[in-house]
């Protein structure tokens, strides 16, 4: 495995007590046309290091908001915020059109100052653990929905940020390749531990995926409910525990 | 695209007929014969002035592209430079150049500094404005993206929005190539000693009504061929481009 993935923290911790993301009461309101839209009314939430925590929730329960606030590309209005720094994965894979599959996944790198052979160089060594071989310098027109997306993971994974921000990474996908990708991120957290906020609005997907998954409320969001995900990895979707789980989790939302 | 060239030849067809038949004086309205006629036994002539003309053209792009591209990149990258400047550039194109092009004259004399002045004022509004439509115009989840990923604002524009804004520009400049041709016509018909807008000048009271009419034909040949050659490059620039619209269908 490559050095510079496992020690991603750069960045000075700023949390503390093994928490990597802490939100106490946090707020957030916007302007909208038709007066203020409360999209967060006090969401209190701990993430420790190196944990995965699925967020389900129905649409407009606050999911982006609650990602955008923690990769500071918002302020909250209200509350306590403190995470580690952050690298945001949306939800369409974004990859820019221009640049081969091994230079985008460099974006962050290549942001950072790092010279552009180095940057392949680096890029292009995860591509094998993440499926990607081969494909290194194929345009994301050439690419599958599937693989644009593991490039746009690897591109999550390479600007060396503590805390991966995942928004619905994979609802743009067919139904069989999501099920794929999740299976495939499962395995890839496995190689590589990160502390993950993985925003869904699949149940299943979050219970396959995370440690402990947060169910939010429709507008404006709160923490409605908590379930640790306390099964054996890898998970199967069938299994029955996860089966009583997801019925737990259905009926908080 | 077989109807384009049918229809074409009907008309021009019925132009002969009706400048044969039609008892019309050949001074008056030649028929596309008597012109094609004209752009041959001229040929060295309109060749001449033709160079000329396209010379000016292209400069005054060239002008139009660089100004217009360097105004869209600090309007764009500075908000408060944009809310100062940008009323100011819409404004500006209720100026008819018509009637300013003659004034440019005198004060920037017969050689080419007046032509390259029009044509890149004609040019330079549409570049701009694509160009920063085409920068403001970028998904803000790519901005968004950016930032996470450690870009500073001069890497998001020169990595992301720059190239995003590309096809934009393209289309600001096929606009210009358009129009770039009658701004050079207009300079030199307000004050020259050369060009095809001259040449009309000339021939216009010499009754010499075919050749006026084969440079009109040369005109529109190098407005075309302008468009073209953008068009290419823009295949060869950014190719991405093309297949969204493919795809988009």
């Amino acid at each position: 495995m490559q050095t510079n993935l496992e020690a991603p923290a750069k960045e000075p911790r700023t949390v503390g007590e093994g928490d990597a993301i802490r939100l106490a009461d946090v707020r957030r309101t916007y302007r909208g046309a038709r007066g203020p839209v409360e999209a967060l009314a006090g969401v209190s939430l701990r993430v420790r290091a190196g944990e995965v925590v699925g967020v389900v929730g129905p649409s407009g329960c606050g999911k982006s908001t609650l990602l955008e606030l923690v990769c500071r590309l918002q302020a909250p209005d209200g509350g306590e915020l403190a995470a580690e720094p952050a690298v945001y994965m949306p939800q369409r894979d974004l990859l820019l059109p221009w640049c081969s599959a091994v230079d985008n996944a460099a974006l962050a790198l290549r942001n950072r100052g790092v010279a552009r052979a180095e940057a392949r160089r680096r890029a292009g060594a995860l591509f094998g653990e993440l499926g990607l071989a081969g494909f290194e310098r194929a345009m994301p027109h050439e690419l599958s929905g599937g693989m644009r997306q593991r490039v746009a993971f690897a591109r999550t994974l390479l600007a060396d940020k503590p805390v991966l921000a995942l928004d619905e990474p994979f609802a743009s996908l067919d139904v069989i390749t999501r099920q794929e990708l999740q299976t495939w991120l499962a395995t890839t957290l496995a190689a590589l531990p990160r502390t993950v906020l993985l925003v869904t609005h699949d149940v299943e997907e979050a219970l396959l995926l995370a440690d402990r998954v947060v169910v939010m409320s429709p507008r404006p969001g709160q923490v409605v409910a908590e379930l640790e995900v306390d099964l054996e990895r890898p998970r199967v979707r069938t299994e029955p525990a996860l089966v009583a789980l997801r019925a737990r989790a259905l009926e908080a939302l | 695209m077989i109807a384009a060239p049918l229809i074409l030849l009907a008309l021009l067809g019925g132009w002969e007929l009706y400048a044969r038949l039609g008892g019309v004086d050949e001074f008056i309205l030649p028929a596309p014969t008597q012109i094609a006629t004209a752009l041959v036994d001229d040929r060295g002539l309109l060749w001449d002035n033709l160079t000329v003309t396209a010379g000016e053209v292209l400069l005054g792009i060239l002008v139009a592209l660089v100004a217009g591209l360097l105004l869209a990149s600090a309007l764009h990258l500075w908000r408060p430079l944009r809310r100062a400047v940008y009323p100011l550039l819409v404004a500006s194109q209720t100026i008819p150049i018509v009637i300013v092009a003659p004034l440019l004259v005198v004060w920037l004399g017969y050689d080419i500094g007046p032509k390259l002045a029009i044509v890149a004022l004609i040019c330079f509004f549409p570049i701009a404005v694509s160009a920063l439509d085409g920068l403001a115009g970028v998904d803000p989840d790519l901005i968004k993206l950016m930032r996470t990923l450690d870009a500073g604002r001069w890497q998001t524009f020169r990595r992301v929005e720059a190239p995003a804004a590309l096809p934009a520009a393209f289309s600001g400049a096929k606009i210009a190539a358009t129009i770039a041709v009658i701004g050079a016509v207009l300079a030199e018909q307000a004050g020259s000693s050369e060009g095809l807008g001259h040449l009309m000048l000339q021939a216009i009271p010499q009754l010499e009504t075919a050749r006026a009419y084969a440079a009109v034909v040369l005109l529109a040949a190098l407005a075309i061929a302008l468009f073209g050659l953008l068009a290419l490059l823009e295949r060869r620039a950014v190719p991405w481009a093309r297949r969204a619209r493919t795809e988009a269908r």
